[in-house]
């Protein structure tokens, strides 16, 4: 039956990982204007536009520029920087690991922090810890990602200089990104924390338990947080994702070298097979991401995968 | 949905009152109420408000701090921080109306259409809304500012697409519930066509989850706007849009703190307020969306 499923949504995710490449295929080609002529810049001779259209493939028929760009992408080829002249891959390759050292450890933050205080909020709801962790839990929601980095790095950088402000040379750079980056991801997955295990909690099977006169420790650890937390594993799933695309304000603010400066940076210099190739890599990474965890809710809910 | 949950009494019932009494009992709604009137007054009033010209500089005085005439002190090219600020509000409850506008209008019927018709439309625009939200965040946006190009238009617009597929999920499920019940079927015995069955019932019915939404992505699309605007990928200066602003004082942190502390604190003043109007209206029209 696991088979199955996994067989499934593999199946759904094929179309959707053609569709993202048709997506970002297309961006390309619907620059308004001569793409060849904007990536070549005001300056560059005919030569140099006629070079990068052949470069791009742009002298052919849309469909078969469409094959030829699936072609590389299966071979890994991602063009070449029109800034750098180096191929993509590279570029990319050499930023992605910043990136993903972030994320994790951002994540690694934003769940042991946001179960801890959703699975309390939820075992004592309406108290004290519960109201002010859940008013935490939304100031985390609303903070702007770029804003509380500035003044974190303000804080803990300029005025009280514990931490390094910029840069990712050592773990102590790691520290005030990672927070920043984590803040939104520990408030969400508190917030379901929380609601997940208020719902737990009233069930039956729970009555039961506390019925039998079990200790209430031992209900919480062994028997709500079982079911709770199923829910809580798809969120940190998703946010794992989103981190890897979030990423982008965060590495601008702290200067540190992942492939969300790198987009930017290519953005602003109109480098276009950057652009494509960075988008095309975090999609991909993120449908993964999504796969995987659907796969994992099946395995731990069985229910999902017979429905 | 806006059920009648008590019996009908001889007072007239209204939906709205209802609403407001539920919403009234709530202070984190109420306080997310407050804040956004008070945001919304500032925006539309920012010429009364403002001391000062938000674009007017004064060199000499780059950078000064806060003072009685410049409560919020001025910018790297000497302006008012305070009547940027105020301005700045214009711009981000354009920018909110207009995200959630293109998200609704766009985003809705296609879910409707979608989950009403179901068999190949339905699958053709899931696989369409998954591809879509196969972009992790603000990724969606950002690769159509790369396409279309910085700007405030092309800002509403990118971050305004990249909300449709949200909209069609949740317009889709919503219908898929209401779809089932008698009412809809008893319409379409007496011979109602497709299209009023879909305006006058399945739209109407399932407004409630796409009213708590769009009070929700009001401020989903101030923030993505404010960070796109930091990104240097929003307005075109000198227009005072918080994002923008925050980026310019981002380079003075350290000698001048208060150009880049004002219009982040403005925009996370206001993103709370639409977060707790929202919680609280989800609460007040369906206490079962309850998170």
């Amino acid at each position: 039956m696991t088979g199955q499923y996994i067989l499934r949504r593999l199946i759904i995710t094929l179309p959707v990982l053609l569709g993202v490449s048709l997506i970002i295929f297309t961006m390309v080609r619907v620059i308004p204007g001569d793409p060849a002529m904007v990536m070549a810049g005001p300056h560059a001779t005919k030569d140099q536009v006629e070079q990068i259209r052949a470069q791009l493939g742009l002298d052919q028929h849309p469909v078969t520029q469409y094959f030829l760009f699936l072609g590389h992408l299966l071979r890994g080829d991602l063009g070449t920087s029109t800034r750098t002249a180096l191929p993509v891959t590279k570029e990319i390759m050499a930023r992605l690991p910043n990136t993903l050292l972030l994320a994790l450890t951002s994540i690694l933050i934003a769940t042991v922090f946001g179960v801890l205080t959703g699975i309390i909020a939820g075992v004592k709801q309406n108290s004290k810890f519960d109201y002010l962790s859940m008013l935490i839990a939304l100031f985390g929601l609303s903070m702007p990602v770029f804003w509380l980095g500035l003044m974190l790095m303000l804080l803990f950088s300029i005025e009280l200089g514990w931490l390094p402000a910029v840069g990712a040379d050592s773990f102590r750079h790691l520290i005030l990104p990672a927070v920043t980056l984590g803040a939104n991801s520990t408030a969400i997955i508190a917030r379901m924390t929380r609601s997940s295990m208020l719902e737990v909690i009233r069930l039956d099977y729970i009555r039961t338990a506390r019925a039998k006169g079990l200790r209430e420790k031992l209900i919480i650890s062994r028997h709500a947080l079982k079911n709770a937390l199923i829910p809580v594993v798809t969120v940190i799933g998703l946010q794992t994702g989103i981190l890897l695309g979030g990423a982008v304000l965060t590495e601008i603010v702290f200067a540190w070298p992942g492939i969300g400066r790198l987009l930017v940076e290519a953005i602003l210099a109109r480098d276009y097979p950057v652009v494509q190739g960075v988008v095309l890599v975090v999609a991909t990474m993120f449908i993964f991401v999504n796969l995987i965890v659907d796969i994992l809710y099946a395995y731990l809910d069985p229910r999902i995968r017979y429905h | 949905m806006i059920t009648i949950s008590e019996p009908a009494s001889e007072k007239k019932y209204s939906p709205f009152l209802e609403v407001w009494r539920r919403l009234s009992q709530r202070l984190t709604a109420l306080a997310g109420l407050i804040i956004v009137l008070a945001f919304l007054i500032l925006a539309i009033f920012a010429p009364f408000f403002a001391p000062h010209d938000p674009i007017e500089h004064s060199l000499g005085h780059m950078l000064a701090k806060p003072s009685w005439d410049y409560p919020f002190g001025r910018d790297e090219l000497g302006r008012c921080i305070f009547s940027r600020v105020l301005y700045g509000a214009r711009i981000s409850l354009l920018i909110g109306l207009m995200v959630v506008a293109i998200g609704v209008l766009i985003g809705v019927p296609l879910g409707v259409v979608s989950a009403y018709y179901g068999g190949k439309v339905d699958f053709v625009v899931q696989r369409f809304v998954d591809t879509m939200l196969a972009f992790p965040g603000i990724l969606l946006a950002l690769t159509l500012i790369a396409m279309l190009g910085v700007g405030l238009a092309n800002v509403m617009t990118a971050v305004g697409i990249s909300t449709i597929p949200i909209y069609a999920r949740l317009a889709r499920s919503a219908v898929l519930a209401i779809k089932a019940r008698q009412f809809v079927e008893a319409s379409r015995s007496i011979g109602a066509s497709n299209l009023k069955i879909i305006f006058r019932h399945l739209i109407p019915n399932s407004l409630s989850p796409i009213i708590v939404q769009s009070t929700l992505h009001m401020a989903t699309a101030i923030l993505w706007a404010a960070g796109l605007g930091f990104l240097g990928l929003g307005v075109n200066p000198p227009t005072p849009e918080w994002g923008a602003m925050l980026n310019g004082g981002r380079l003075y942190i350290r000698v001048a703190y208060h150009v880049a502390t004002f219009p982040g604190l403005m925009i996370f003043v206001t993103v709370l307020g639409f977060n707790l109007l929202g919680d609280g209206l989800r609460d007040a029209l369906d206490p079962r969306l309850k998170t």
